[in-house]
């Protein structure tokens, strides 16, 4: 056991897996130099020019050519630089690798990883600081993961390049580099599709992914201290397929519900949580589902004040607590 | 139109008259299979028919220089003769048009001519233009890391020669040296728009020296011309030497699908003219002219086609629709791990 960032985290699944597996490869904009976050540190030195690819700057290509060499015994990690260049790709990823097994009744799968840090907090600007999530987890045939801690991201990348079919893995850049926790150095995976009680409570669910996890767990704390309010807080961790069971079963224990996510508010992924919870939990329910999210602006603006503004903070996310829990 | 001209003897390619025979053969069989689907259509068996008719040199021609289950084939929606080359049957073609369950290429689920056959390494498409040159790209990667002789062919139009996939392709291709093969069938048109309003060149062909590698220009409507240039490239493929462009400049004597009515484009007079220079008409002359073929050998080969072509028609009407149900399979793979 070490302590590692997330990022260290994603770099070792990747060198583990391509240790174990001589298929896996990766692919990229800038991953034979470490990338842009140093997520492919090392692996150039460790597995040389044929298994980390520095490709043109074609978001296309990456996908699709990953998409093609997948079909033909190679597993690819394709690395998209910034979620946020991800757009020209959207076609190969969308049409191509998420329908392929579906259009061809089975005969073909593309077992591919498509890597992309997301989100905001960073002083990104509109083009450095999207959240994609809701766009990609809205596609059937495409699995899309989010993750926000070390351990998770280590376990969920390797499931992710072990699955069968094309997983987008997003990861929090935020949290790159926010905490150093306990990952083990050995092997561990942990089921893409499985949310996780990241803090147990009674009076009310937080249910999140991505940053707002460690906003959520912040705010918890708060509430906990200075309002006696015992908040559960679950980390989705993957938006699609979605654990509906462990969203439920918090909010028919809670009765209350609030789903907190950094993307716009307006469709977003957590409407799409907040129809289910209103939907199959509508008996359990003792207030409205409420959701905390950024307003419907691009996100987000480059000057902190103005990105500070618009996201979701632990500041935020009590508050709406508060409310809800004396609904 | 610079053409490439490799018929100087019907063995000047290293072609048995056997095989000879064979091409003509695939080439009719192509023809009567979109001529029935369109059919089919007009009798409201078929929902939606796109088809290749007047492409079949440049189809046959191209397809028949590679190696079928081990190169691998990236086709578009016309590439009926494509896939008859590389192993699929008149009965495979017939039960997808018809969308019945045990279609190979997609169990009903994609529209006719959307060919996919995992044995035949034929890759399953989609209809956004262009997005398949990319695959192409991506498994002659693949052959390559791996160290295999696999050569892959991938086949589009000339309207594909305006997405940012063809360009994001072959540049791709062209700095890793790969082994693929990419064969413009150049018809004239993107559905309505002719090919002038798609590129400022003469010979979309003259794009490969951009990316570092040979392209060249055929008659399209020429199948031994198609042939010896598609010889050419597998071969500089197979030896590690890198990607070719083939533009074949041929017609498509038949609308866009089944929905398009061309005569708002394009005059009567042109595609007649263009009918004159039918791929298997001139191929069946040629072969006559040097004693290869006579014309009772033509007319039982037409017979054989359209025997088979019914009998496949027949089959397929016969074979069940696809469970309901099953719309709902498949989304992911089924079994875990792979």
């Amino acid at each position: 056991m070490a302590e590692k960032n997330m990022v260290e985290a994603v770099r070792d699944a990747m060198s583990e897996e391509m240790e174990r597996d001589p298929r896996v490869i990766v692919l990229g904009e800038d991953v034979a130099n470490g990338g842009v976050f140093r997520a492919t540190q090392g692996l150039l030195d460790e597995f040389g020019p044929d298994r980390c690819i520095d490709t043109p700057l074609a978001e296309s290509a990456i996908v699709g050519v990953a998409i093609g060499a997948s079909l033909n015994g190679v597993i690819p990690i394709a690395e998209i630089q910034f979620a946020d260049f991800i757009h020209p790709a959207m076609d190969q990823i969308v049409s191509e690798a998420a329908r392929l097994r579906y259009r061809s009744n089975g005969g073909w799968g593309c077992p591919i990883t498509i890597r992309a840090p997301y989100g905001a907090g960073i002083h990104g600007g509109p083009y450095h600081s999207q959240s994609v999530e809701a766009i990609y987890g809205h596609v059937p045939g495409l699995k899309v993961v989010c993750v926000a801690t070390p351990y998770d991201a280590k376990g969920l990348l390797k499931s992710a390049i072990r699955d069968p079919d094309p997983v987008l893995f997003l990861e929090h850049k935020r949290a790159y580099r926010l905490h150093r926790w306990d990952v083990p150095d050995e092997d561990y995976t942990i089921p893409i599709g499985e949310a996780e009680v990241k803090r147990d409570g009674k009076d009310i669910s937080l249910i999140t992914y991505g940053m707002m996890l460690h906003h959520a767990l912040k705010a918890a704390e708060t509430v906990e201290a200075e309002d006696g309010i015992s908040a559960e807080v679950i980390d989705l961790r993957t938006i699609s397929p979605l654990d509906k069971e462990t969203i439920l079963k918090s909010v028919e224990k809670t009765g209350k519900a609030l789903v907190v996510y950094e993307d716009n508010l307006t469709g977003g992924f957590g409407a799409e949580v907040a129809a289910i919870i209103a939907q199959e939990a509508f008996d359990f329910l003792d207030g409205p589902v409420t959701r905390v999210a950024s307003p419907d602006v691009p996100i987000a603006p480059y000057a902190g004040v103005l990105e500070e503004y618009v996201l979701p903070n632990p500041a935020k996310i009590a508050s709406a607590i508060r409310d809800l829990a004396a609904y | 139109m610079e053409v490439v001209s490799v018929r100087e003897s019907p063995g000047g390619l290293g072609l048995t008259g056997d095989q000879l025979m064979d091409m003509l053969y695939k080439m009719m069989l192509a023809r009567a299979i979109g001529q029935r689907v369109r059919m089919l259509n007009r009798m409201g068996k078929v929902p939606f028919a796109v088809t290749g008719e007047g492409q079949e040199a440049a189809q046959v021609g191209t397809a028949y220089a590679l190696a079928p289950g081990k190169d691998w084939v990236v086709p578009y929606y016309r590439d009926i003769g494509v896939v008859l080359v590389i192993g699929q049957t008149p009965r495979d073609l017939l039960l997808e048009a018809l969308a019945r369950g045990e279609s190979v290429s997609s169990g009903g689920r994609n529209m006719p001519s959307h060919f996919s056959d995992p044995k035949l390494r034929i890759v399953s498409g989609a209809a956004v233009v262009a997005t398949q040159i990319v695959h192409a790209v991506g498994t002659a990667f693949a052959s390559k890391l791996r160290g295999l002789d696999e050569v892959s062919m991938v086949w589009f139009g000339d309207g594909a020669t305006s997405e940012g996939d063809c360009h994001e392709a072959m540049n791709f291709a062209g700095i890793h040296g790969l082994p693929v093969v990419f064969v413009c069938e150049h018809n004239q048109y993107a559905i309505s728009v002719p090919w002038t309003k798609q590129m400022a060149v003469e010979n979309v062909s003259v794009r490969a020296q951009g990316y570092g590698f040979p392209g060249v220009t055929v008659d399209g409507n020429d199948v031994l011309a198609v042939y010896g240039s598609a010889r050419e490239a597998v071969d500089r493929a197979r030896r590690g030497e890198g990607p070719t462009f083939i533009e074949a400049k041929t017609y498509r004597l038949v609308p866009h699908t089944s929905d398009d009515d061309d005569r708002r484009y394009r005059s009567r007079e042109e595609v007649e003219k263009w009918a004159k220079k039918d791929p298997i008409i001139r191929f069946q002359a040629y072969l006559q002219e040097h004693g290869l073929l006579d014309a009772k050998e033509r007319d039982d080969l037409a017979m054989k086609v359209a025997e088979e072509v019914d009998a496949a028609t027949e089959y397929a009407e016969n074979a069940p629709l696809p469970d309901p149900e099953s719309a709902l399979k498949h989304v992911f793979a089924e079994e875990k791990g792979r």
